[in-house]
C-alpha cells in the first residue's frame, strides 16, 4: 500500500527580480496501482511539480504539504526521499563523467535496498532489464549518461525505474525527443513496472501520443501552476483534438 | 649574454633557431640567472620564500635519501660518474636559476638504461625516500630508453626533503617509454624537478607526473622532438591540500613535423591556501608541419579557501597543421550530478565521492601501469577522506 499526497503545494523559485510562485496550490493523491497523467502547456509547471517532490534545491516550498504513507517527505532530504520510494526519471539526465552505469546502478542498488544485491542475481537482472530496452550490454561500461544519445537517456532513466523498483515514479517528459520506436519501448517498461499492483505513477508530458501506450486512470491538466481540469482518461483524447488554448484564455481572464 | 649583428629581414627569412616567446634562452651558468624577486614571469605563481633557500644560495650538499632501486630484467639502474656522456645529451639546458644550481652541485649521475630492442612489461622502479629538510640537496637522473625498446620506469618520492633536480629523458628511435613521476611526499618537503625529454623519430613518450604530498611542489617539464613522427602524451594528477602548492609547468617544443602532443592534467584542491599552478605551453615551429596537439587541464575545487591558476599558451609559426587547440577549466562540485545521484538514494558523501573518483578515474586509466592503478584509486580515497567527507556544506 502507497499513497502519495500532495495537498495545496505552494513553489517558487529565485529569480533576478526576487522569487517567483510557479505552483499555486496544487492537491494530488495518488493512490498504489493508480497512473495520472499530467498534462499542460509549456511553462505551466509540471516540471517544477516533479522537481519539487523529489526535492531539487532549486525549488522552495512556501508551503503546502507531500507525503508518502503519512510521512513528511518534505522534510527528508533527496537521497532520503529516493529511499522511501520516489523515484523520478528525469527529462535531461545529468552526464556524471567517470562513474560507469554498473557501478552507478549498484551503488543506487546498495543505497536503496539498504545492503549489496546477490551478485549474480543482480548481473543477471541488470543485462535483463538492459535487454529488454534494447540497450547494448556493453552499455553497463559506459559512464553514466555521457555522450548518450537522447533515446538511450530516457531509456536508461527507466531501466533505473525498473531495477530500483520504487513505490511511486514521477516521469517527466520521458516521452519526449523520442521516436516512436523508442517511445514503445519506453512504454513497455513503464507498464512492466506498473504490472505490480501496488505501484504509483506521475507522468508528465506535453503530448498525449505516450497514452496510445499507457493507459491513465487519471488526466489532470496543468495551466498556470495550478490544476485546470480533472478527468478520466477521455480528458486525454479532448486534449488531442482542442489543445491547451481554451485553459489558457480561461487562466488568463481568471488572472484580469 | 651575447650581441648578434642580426639583418633586419632576418624575421622574415626562415631560420633553424627561433626563440620562443614562451622559453627564453637557458644557460648552464649560475650567474647568468639572478635570485629572482617572484615578479618574473616564470616565479610569479611560486610562493619563494616556502622553497628553503633553493633558488638562492643554501648549499646542495645534503645526501639523506634511502634509495631502492628495482630495475626490469635487462634494464640497467645505477649511479654514474657526473661526467658520464650522456649528461646533457637530452639538450636540457637550465632555464632557471634553481635547475642551474642543481646542475652545478650535482656529484653524479643516476642513470635508467634501458637497452635498444628490450621489451619489457615489467617496470623498474626508482624510490627515493627523504630522511630529513634541514639540509638541501641536487639530483642528477638520466632514462634512455634505447632504439625500438618499450619499457616503464616509475620514480617514486616519499618521506621528506629539501630538493633540487634535473632529469633527462632520452627516448630512442621508435621507442616506447612510460615514465611515472609519483610524489606521495609528507606536508614538509619541498621538491623543484626540471625535466627535460627529447623524442626520437617514431618513438613514444607518456611522461606522468603524480603529486600528492609536499608543502611546495614544481615541477617544470619539457619536451622536444629528434626527428618526425613522435608522439608525447603527458598526464597529471594531482590533490592539494591545505596550505599546498603544486606546480606543474609543462612545454611541448614541436621541433619536427608530424610529431604529436596530448597533454590532460587534473587536480582537485581542498583545504585553506591550497594552491594549484598548471602552465600548458605549447610551440609549433615553422619546421613542426603536419603536427598534432591538444593540452587540457580541469581543476575541481573541494572547499572555499582555495586557488587553481590554469594558463595555456599556444605560440603557432606554421598554419600547416592537422589540428591544436586547448582547454582549460576550473569548478565547483556540479550540484546537478550530486542531485542526480542523491535522487537515485545515493547519500550525499558517497555521492560526492562518487563524482571525484570519476573525475580522475579516465585519467587513472590512460596511465597503464595496472600496477599503479589500484594504489592512486586508493590515495584519492585517503584524500577524499580527510575533508571531502566530512564536515561540508550541503
Amino acid at each position: 500500500m502507497s499513497t502519495l499526497e500532495i495537498k495545496d503545494l505552494h513553489v517558487s523559485v529565485d529569480t533576478e527580480d526576487g522569487a517567483k510562485e510557479i505552483l499555486k496550490g496544487v492537491t494530488l493523491t495518488i493512490k498504489d496501482g493508480e497512473t495520472h497523467a499530467i498534462m499542460g502547456p509549456n511553462g505551466s509547471g509540471k516540471s517544477t511539480l516533479a522537481y519539487s517532490v523529489a526535492g531539487h534545491p532549486k525549488y522552495t516550498v512556501t508551503s503546502g504539504s507531500v507525503t508518502l504513507d503519512g510521512e513528511d517527505v518534505l522534510a527528508m532530504t533527496v537521497d532520503e526521499r529516493a529511499r522511501a520510494g520516489l523515484f523520478l526519471a528525469m527529462q535531461y539526465p545529468v552526464e556524471v563523467p567517470g562513474v560507469s552505469v554498473s557501478n552507478f546502478l549498484r551503488t543506487a542498488k546498495t543505497a536503496i535496498d539498504g545492503e549489496a544485491p546477490k551478485l549474480r542475481t543482480w548481473v543477471k537482472d541488470v543485462n535483463g532489464t538492459l535487454e529488454r530496452l534494447n540497450l547494448d550490454p556493453t552499455f553497463a561500461q559506459r559512464s553514466v549518461n555521457e555522450g548518450f544519445s537522447g533515446g538511450e537517456k530516457k531509456r536508461h532513466e527507466i531501466a533505473q525505474l525498473e531495477l530500483l523498483d520504487p513505490k511511486v515514479a514521477i516521469l517527466d517528459e520521458t516521452d519526449s525527443g523520442l521516436d516512436i520506436d523508442a517511445l514503445k519501448i519506453v512504454a513497455e517498461g513503464v507498464n512492466r513496472f506498473t504490472e505490480d499492483a501496488d505501484k504509483g505513477v506521475l507522468l508528465i508530458t506535453h503530448y498525449t501520443r505516450i497514452l496510445r501506450y499507457i493507459k491513465p486512470d487519471f488526466v489532470h491538466v496543468f495551466v498556470d501552476g495550478k490544476v485546470a481540469e480533472e478527468g478520466g482518461p477521455e480528458l486525454a483524447d479532448q486534449l488531442e483534438a482542442e489543445g491547451y488554448d481554451k485553459y489558457i484564455q480561461a487562466a488568463k481572464s481568471a488572472a484580469v | 649574454m651575447t650581441v648578434v649583428d642580426t639583418p633586419a629581414v632576418a624575421g622574415a627569412v626562415e631560420t633553424t633557431k627561433i626563440s620562443s616567446h614562451l622559453h627564453p634562452e637557458g644557460s648552464f651558468d649560475v650567474a647568468d640567472h639572478p635570485v629572482p624577486t617572484g615578479r618574473e614571469e616564470i616565479w610569479r605563481f611560486t610562493p619563494l620564500k616556502r622553497l628553503r633557500g633553493l633558488h638562492q644560495e643554501v648549499p646542495l650538499d645534503g645526501g639523506s635519501f634511502k634509495v631502492d632501486v628495482q630495475p626490469a630484467a635487462g634494464v640497467t639502474a645505477e649511479s654514474v660518474a657526473a661526467d658520464h656522456e650522456l649528461r646533457g645529451a637530452s639538450g636540457l639546458v637550465p632555464h632557471d636559476r634553481i635547475s642551474a644550481r642543481a646542475w652545478a652541485a650535482s656529484d653524479a649521475v643516476f642513470l635508467v638504461d634501458v637497452p635498444a630492442e628490450l621489451a619489457t612489461d615489467e617496470v623498474t622502479t626508482i624510490a627515493l625516500s627523504g630522511t630529513g629538510n634541514e639540509v638541501a640537496s641536487a639530483g642528477h637522473l638520466v632514462i634512455r630508453a634505447g632504439n625500438f625498446s618499450r619499457s616503464t620506469v616509475v620514480v617514486r618520492f616519499e618521506g621528506t626533503a629539501t630538493f633540487a633536480e634535473n632529469v633527462e629523458i632520452l627516448v630512442g628511435d621508435s621507442a616506447d617509454l612510460t615514465v611515472v613521476y609519483l610524489q606521495d611526499w609528507a606536508d614538509d618537503a619541498v621538491h623543484h624537478s626540471t625535466q627535460h625529454a627529447k623524442v626520437g623519430r617514431d618513438a613514444t613518450l607518456k611522461h606522468v607526473a603524480i603529486s600528492f604530498g609536499g608543502d611546495v611542489v614544481r615541477n617544470d617539464t619539457t619536451a622536444e622532438y629528434a626527428g618526425p613522427g613522435g608522439s608525447v602524451e603527458m598526464l597529471g594528477l594531482y590533490f592539494a591540500d591545505e596550505g599546498q602548492h603544486i606546480e606543474h609547468r609543462l612545454f611541448v617544443d614541436h621541433t619536427a613535423p608530424n610529431t604529436k602532443s596530448h597533454v590532460t592534467y587534473k587536480g582537485a584542491l581542498q583545504g585553506e591556501g591550497a594552491h594549484t599552478v598548471w602552465i600548458g605551453n605549447v610551440l609549433i615551429r615553422k619546421v613542426a608541419e603536419g603536427i598534432e596537439t591538444y593540452e587540457e587541464n580541469r581543476n575541481l575545487v573541494l572547499t572555499d579557501g582555495c586557488q587553481a591558476d590554469s594558463v595555456p599558451n599556444l605560440e603557432i609559426e606554421t598554419g600547416e597543421i592537422e589540428g591544436a587547440g586547448h582547454a582549460s577549466a576550473t569548478g565547483r562540485f556540479d550540484d546537478e550530478q550530486l542531485f542526480y545521484l542523491r535522487s537515485r538514494g545515493i547519500e550525499e558523501d558517497e555521492a560526492r565521492r562518487l563524482v571525484v573518483h570519476g573525475f580522475f578515474n579516465d585519467l587513472i586509466r590512460k596511465i597503464g601501469v595496472p600496477e599503479l592503478e589500484d594504489k592512486l584509486t586508493s590515495t584519492v580515497e585517503t584524500e577524499l577522506a580527510k575533508n571531502v567527507l566530512k564536515g561540508l556544506p550541503a
